[in-house]
C-alpha cells in the first residue's frame, strides 16, 4: 500500500488572524506611525511598511546577519524581534547611518578597502560594525574577526571587512 | 593597448556609495503599489503524486487572494522547448504546478498569494496538501554501475576527449601508481539574497518585472515563452543581484510565479523564496571520480586517468567539464577520460563557480599530491617536471600560458622553500602544521554582446548593456573601459546594465563578462569616436580637418592628434557643434575565431596554503594562503583581487565546511539552513595573499583579459587537502574534511 502524507503546519485554521494596532516606531530618529499585526517582525516593518530596503533579509532566522540594526545603539537581528516590542526604542538602520553623498566613516572605509562585492550583507555588515564600535571590546583583529562572525558574506569579503573595520577602529584611537 | 589612463587602475566601486548607504535596490525591494505577496508550498516527498489540494480554509481567510496549483494553473505554453532557457541541459525542463506527479523533494507544488507577507506565509502553512509516495533514490552509491554518458549537453559542455597513446598499458608498467577515488558531497550555492521577483502589473497584461538573475534577458525570454508575451510586456529589471555564484543563470522557480499570478490575479506581486527554498534548486552535484596516475623512473608522467560520475535529475541530464582538465594541465601521452551521470529523483543540478573545474581540480590535484609522494618528489617539483607547454586535448599551442609564473612566484611569495617535505614533521606548540599547494585552469571565453553609448553635450557618456553584476565589479571596470577608450574621466561615465531594453548580452557567467562587454564597450565607444571625429572635421577650423581615425585619440575630454597633442578638440564642444543633444552609437562584439582557431585559451592558478591542525582535537585552521593567478590584463586590482579572495574563501569552505546532507530515507535534504550548511565566517578567514602574474594576450580578445571570476577557486580545495595530509599525515579523499575525519 502507497505511503500517504500530509502537510500542514498543524496551526488552528479557524483561529482569527491577528488583530492589528497602531505601533510608533522612532526609526533614524524619525517617528513612524504604523497600523502593525503583532506577527509582523522588526524586518518586514522596515521593509515592507517603511520602505527602508537597506536593511536585508538573508534567511529570516538569525544565522546570517543580513537585517542587522542598531537598537538604542546595540547591533541586533531584526529578524528576531517584533516590531510591537520595539516601540519607544531608537532604532538605527543603514540608511541612518550616512547617505550616499555623505558617508559614514564606516561606509568609507568599506568602500575604500573593496569590503564587499554583491554588497547584499553589506548594510548589516555595517550596521555590526558600528555596534562592534559602540561595545568598545574589540582591540584586536583576532578580536574584530570573532566579534564580526555573526554576519555571514557569501562573497569571502571578510579580508577587506577586517581592513575596514580595523581602520576605522584606529582611527577612533589615534 | 600600451599606456592605459583608467585600465588597470585600483578604482574604487562605482557602486559602492550605492550598497554601502543601502540605496541599491534589490529584486525584492521595489515597494509598487497595490502589491500582493506569494509564498510558495513545497512538496515533503521526493517522488510520487499529489492526490489532494484543499484550500477552502485559506481561500476563506480575508486577505488571502488565490491558491495556484497544478489544478487551476491556465493552459500555458505546451513545448519542452518553451521552458527552456538559455542554459538549460538537455532533456525536459521542471514545468511549477504542471501536474500532479512530484520528481523530487521540496518541489513547489502551490502558491499561496495574500496581502500581506505575513498573510500569505501563514495560509501557505495551514493549506491541506494529500500526497501518494513513491519509492525513489536519492543515493549515488546504488548508482555505481549505471551511469550513461550524456549526448552534448548544455552550452559549453565538452565531452571528453577520447583516449591517446596507451593508458592501460603505460600504468600498468608505471614505476610508480596510484589509484584512488576522490569524492564531494552536493554543495548549493547560496547567495546571500534569496531569490525574489516582484513583477509591477502594468495594466493590460505589461509587466515590469524585477528578477534576481544572472541574466535579465534569459529570464525574459523564459517568461515570454511560457506565458505567451511579447518583449514589450515583459521587461525585466536586474540592477543589483546579491550573489549569484552560478545559481541565477537559470530562471528559477520564484519568477515564475510571480509572473503567473500577476497575469492571473492582474496585480503587482511579489514572490520570494525562503533559505530553505533556496535549496530547492540547482546545486553542485555529488560527484564520485576516481584518478589513476602512473610515473616514469625520471618523474615524468607515464599514464593519467581521471572518471567522474555524477548525479543529475531524472528529467535533465545535467553537464559539466570534470575530467577534460586533466588532459591539458600536464604534458602526458596516455591518457584516458571518462564522464558519467546518474540519474535520481533530485532536481536538476547547476553551474556553481567553477563548474566541473573546481570539482575535477581538487580530485586531480591531490592525486598529483600523492603521486609525487609515491615517486618521492616535492610536489611543486612534480608539476613544472610535467609542465603542458601545449593543450594535448586540443593538440594546440596556448594563446598565453603563465602558469610556471604562477607557481615560482606563488612559492616565492609563499616561502614553500621552508616545507619540510615528511609528514607530520612541522608544528608549533601543539599545532601541526601543513604547507600544500595545487592549481588548476579554467576557459578563457568570450560571447557575443552589444553595447550602445550616447554621450550629451554636457560630456556625460551613458553606456548600456544588458549584462548584470553580481558582485564581480562588472559596473566599475566597464566604467573603466568606456572612460579609457573616450578619454573621459570615470565620473563623467554611467555605465548601466540589467534591464532587457538594452542591448543584448549574455548571461554574467563562464567568467566571460568582462571580455564579451569590454570589447563590445569597447567597440561601441569606438564607432562614437569614428563619428565624433567627422563632427569635428566638420567644426569651423578644425585642427583634425586632415586627421584619419588611427591619427587621433581620445585624452582627458580632448580628441586631439596623436603625433601633435595640441591639435586638440574638446568632446563636449563636438557634441554641441552638432546641434543636437547627444551623439550616440551601438556596436556588437563577438570571438574572432579566425584568429583564435589556432589556439587553447585558457587562464591558470597556483596556490599555496599553511594549515594548522590541533593535533588533539583536529580542528583545521587555514592560516596562510597565497593564490597566483595568470588572467591576463587585470582591469581593476581591486575588484579583481576581491573575487579572487572570494574564490579563496569558497574553497576553505569546500574543503572544510559545506555539503548538503541527503536523508535518503526521505530524499530530503537535512541541513537546509544557515545555520546547519556551513559556510566561512570572519573568524574562519586569515592571511589571504593574491598575486597577479603579468600576462600580455591579444589573441583572447582586443582587450586582453581572461576572466578573473571562478580561476581563483581552483586548486584551493586540494591545496587545504594536502597540506592536511602534510600536517597530519591523514590522506582524506571526501571533503569536507570535518575533524571526525582527522580523529
Amino acid at each position: 500500500m502507497p505511503e500517504t502524507f500530509t502537510t500542514s503546519s498543524g496551526a488552528a485554521a479557524n483561529a482569527s488572524l491577528p488583530p492589528t494596532r497602531a505601533v510608533k516606531l522612532r526609526i533614524n530618529g524619525v517617528e513612524k506611525q504604523l497600523q502593525l499585526a503583532p506577527w509582523t517582525t522588526l524586518l518586514d516593518a522596515l521593509r515592507e511598511y517603511l520602505d527602508l530596503t537597506g536593511t536585508k533579509k538573508g534567511c529570516d532566522h538569525g544565522q546570517c546577519g543580513a537585517c542587522t540594526v542598531l537598537v538604542d545603539g546595540k547591533r541586533i537581528n531584526s529578524c528576531l524581534t517584533l516590531a510591537v516590542m520595539k516601540e519607544g526604542a531608537d532604532i538605527t538602520t543603514i540608511e541612518g547611518l550616512g547617505t550616499e553623498d555623505n558617508l559614514s566613516p564606516l561606509q568609507q572605509a568599506f568602500v575604500d578597502h573593496d569590503a564587499f562585492q554583491c554588497g547584499y550583507c553589506t548594510p548589516g555588515q555595517i550596521c555590526s560594525a558600528q555596534g562592534l564600535l559602540n561595545e568598545g571590546k574589540a582591540k584586536t583583529a583576532a578580536e574584530i574577526r570573532e566579534l564580526m562572525s555573526g554576519n555571514l558574506c557569501r562573497c569571502g569579503a571578510y579580508s577587506n571587512i577586517l581592513s575596514a573595520v580595523q581602520e576605522v577602529l584606529d582611527n577612533q584611537k589615534a | 593597448m600600451s599606456q592605459t589612463n583608467y585600465i588597470g587602475k585600483a578604482l574604487n566601486r562605482v557602486d559602492g556609495p550605492a550598497k554601502v548607504a543601502g540605496t541599491a535596490k534589490y529584486a525584492a525591494e521595489f515597494n509598487v503599489p497595490g502589491l500582493a505577496y506569494g509564498y510558495i508550498v513545497n512538496s515533503p516527498i521526493a517522488k510520487g503524486k499529489i492526490t489532494r489540494i484543499d484550500a477552502a480554509e485559506v481561500l476563506a481567510l480575508p486577505g488571502v487572494h488565490r491558491v495556484f496549483s497544478h489544478e487551476n494553473v491556465p493552459m500555458l505554453a505546451i513545448l519542452d522547448r518553451s521552458y527552456k532557457d538559455d542554459v538549460a541541459p538537455g532533456g525536459s525542463p521542471f514545468r511549477p504546478l504542471h501536474d500532479a506527479e512530484i520528481k523530487f523533494s521540496l518541489q513547489p507544488v502551490a502558491l499561496v498569494v495574500a496581502d500581506t507577507i505575513e498573510l500569505a506565509r501563514y495560509a501557505a502553512s495551514i493549506l491541506k496538501i494529500e500526497y501518494e509516495a513513491a519509492p525513489h533514490e536519492t543515493d549515488i552509491e546504488t548508482k555505481r554501475t549505471k551511469g550513461f554518458e550524456p549526448g552534448r549537453g548544455k552550452t559549453g559542455f565538452t565531452p571528453p576527449p577520447p583516449p591517446r597513446g596507451n593508458p592501460d598499458r603505460e600504468l600498468k608498467n608505471a614505476v610508480h601508481s596510484i589509484d584512488q577515488e576522490y569524492v564531494h558531497g552536493t554543495q548549493h550555492h547560496n547567495p546571500m539574497e534569496m531569490f525574489g521577483t516582484t513583477v509591477e502589473y502594468l495594466g493590460e497584461g505589461k509587466l515590469n518585472v524585477y528578477d534576481k538573475t544572472q541574466g535579465a534577458l534569459n529570464s525574459q525570454q523564459y517568461i515570454r515563452k511560457v506565458f505567451g508575451l511579447s518583449k514589450e510586456e515583459a521587461r525585466v529589471i536586474s540592477k543589483y543581484t546579491g550573489g549569484g555564484f552560478g545559481s541565477g543563470l537559470r530562471p528559477q522557480h520564484q519568477l515564475f510565479m510571480a509572473v503567473l499570478a500577476a497575469l492571473e490575479l492582474k496585480q503587482s506581486v511579489r514572490v520570494t523564496m525562503t533559505r530553505q527554498q533556496m535549496f530547492s534548486f540547482g546545486h553542485r552535484p555529488h560527484t564520485l571520480q576516481t584518478v589513476k596516475l602512473g610515473t616514469n623512473a625520471d618523474g615524468t608522467l607515464a599514464a593519467v586517468q581521471h572518471h567522474a560520475l555524477h548525479e543529475t535529475s531524472q528529467f535533465e541530464d545535467y553537464t559539466e567539464n570534470v575530467v577534460n582538465w586533466s588532459g591539458m594541465l600536464y604534458q602526458c601521452a596516455n591518457v584516458k577520460l571518462g564522464y558519467q551521470l546518474a540519474k535520481l529523483d533530485v532536481y536538476t543540478p547547476q553551474d556553481m563557480r567553477a563548474p566541473g573545474a573546481a570539482t575535477g581540480s581538487f580530485a586531480l590535484e591531490v592525486a598529483m599530491d600523492e603521486m609525487a609522494y609515491a615517486a618521492g618528489l616535492d610536489p611543486l617539483d612534480f608539476r613544472i617536471r610535467n609542465y603542458a607547454d601545449r593543450d594535448q586535448n586540443l593538440d594546440k599551442p596556448f594563446s598565453s600560458k603563465k602558469l610556471r609564473e604562477c607557481y615560482h612566484e606563488g612559492a616565492a611569495k609563499f616561502g614553500w622553500e621552508k616545507r619540510n617535505p615528511a609528514p607530520r614533521s612541522m608544528r608549533q606548540g601543539n599545532m601541526l602544521v601543513g604547507y600544500g599547494m595545487a592549481g588548476g585552469v579554467w576557459d578563457a571565453s568570450q560571447q557575443k554582446a552589444g553595447a550602445k553609448v550616447s554621450l550629451s553635450a554636457d560630456g556625460m557618456l551613458t553606456v548600456q548593456s544588458a549584462t548584470n553584476d553580481i558582485g564581480t565589479g562588472t559596473y566599475t571596470i566597464m566604467t573603466q573601459v568606456a572612460a579609457e577608450y573616450l578619454g573621459l574621466p570615470v565620473e563623467a561615465v554611467d555605465f548601466q546594465l540589467g534591464d532587457t531594453e538594452f542591448p543584448a548580452a549574455p548571461v554574467q557567467g563562464g567568467s566571460w563578462t568582462a571580455a564579451s562587454i569590454g570589447t563590445a564597450v569597447k567597440n561601441a565607444c569606438e564607432a562614437l569616436g569614428e563619428k565624433l571625429l567627422k563632427q569635428a572635421q566638420k567644426m569651423k577650423g578644425s585642427p583634425l580637418e586632415d586627421a584619419k581615425f588611427e591619427d587621433v585619440e581620445f585624452v582627458n575630454g580632448q580628441l586631439r592628434l596623436r603625433l601633435d597633442p595640441g591639435q586638440a578638440v574638446v568632446i563636449r564642444d563636438i557634441v554641441q557643434a552638432s546641434g543636437e543633444t547627444k551623439m550616440e552609437a551601438d556596436a556588437t562584439a563577438a570571438p574572432n575565431l579566425l584568429k583564435q582557431q589556432g589556439y587553447s585559451l585558457h587562464a591558470h592558478n597556483a596556490v599555496f596554503v599553511e594549515v594548522q591542525v590541533d593535533e588533539d582535537l583536529g580542528t583545521i585552521h587555514v592560516t596562510r594562503v597565497v593564490n597566483a593567478v595568470a588572467a591576463g590584463r587585470i582591469i581593476n586590482p581591486n575588484t579583481a583581487r576581491s573575487q579572487v579572495l572570494g574564490s579563496v574563501v569558497w574553497g576553505i569552505s569546500m574543503a572544510l565546511m559545506e555539503e548538503t546532507v541527503m536523508d535518503h530515507q526521505f530524499g530530503r535534504y537535512m541541513n537546509h539552513n544557515y545555520a546547519e550548511y556551513h559556510i566561512p565566517v570572519n573568524a574562519d578567514i586569515h592571511d589571504i595573499d593574491v598575486l597577479f602574474v603579468e600576462e600580455e594576450d591579444d589573441i583572447v580578445n582586443p582587450l586582453g583579459v581572461k576572466g578573473i571570476g571562478e580561476v581563483g577557486l581552483l586548486g584551493v580545495a586540494a591545496a587545504i587537502t594536502n597540506a592536511v595530509y602534510h600536517a597530519t599525515g591523514r590522506r582524506v579523499r571526501e571533503l569536507p574534511i570535518m575533524l571526525d575525519k582527522l580523529l
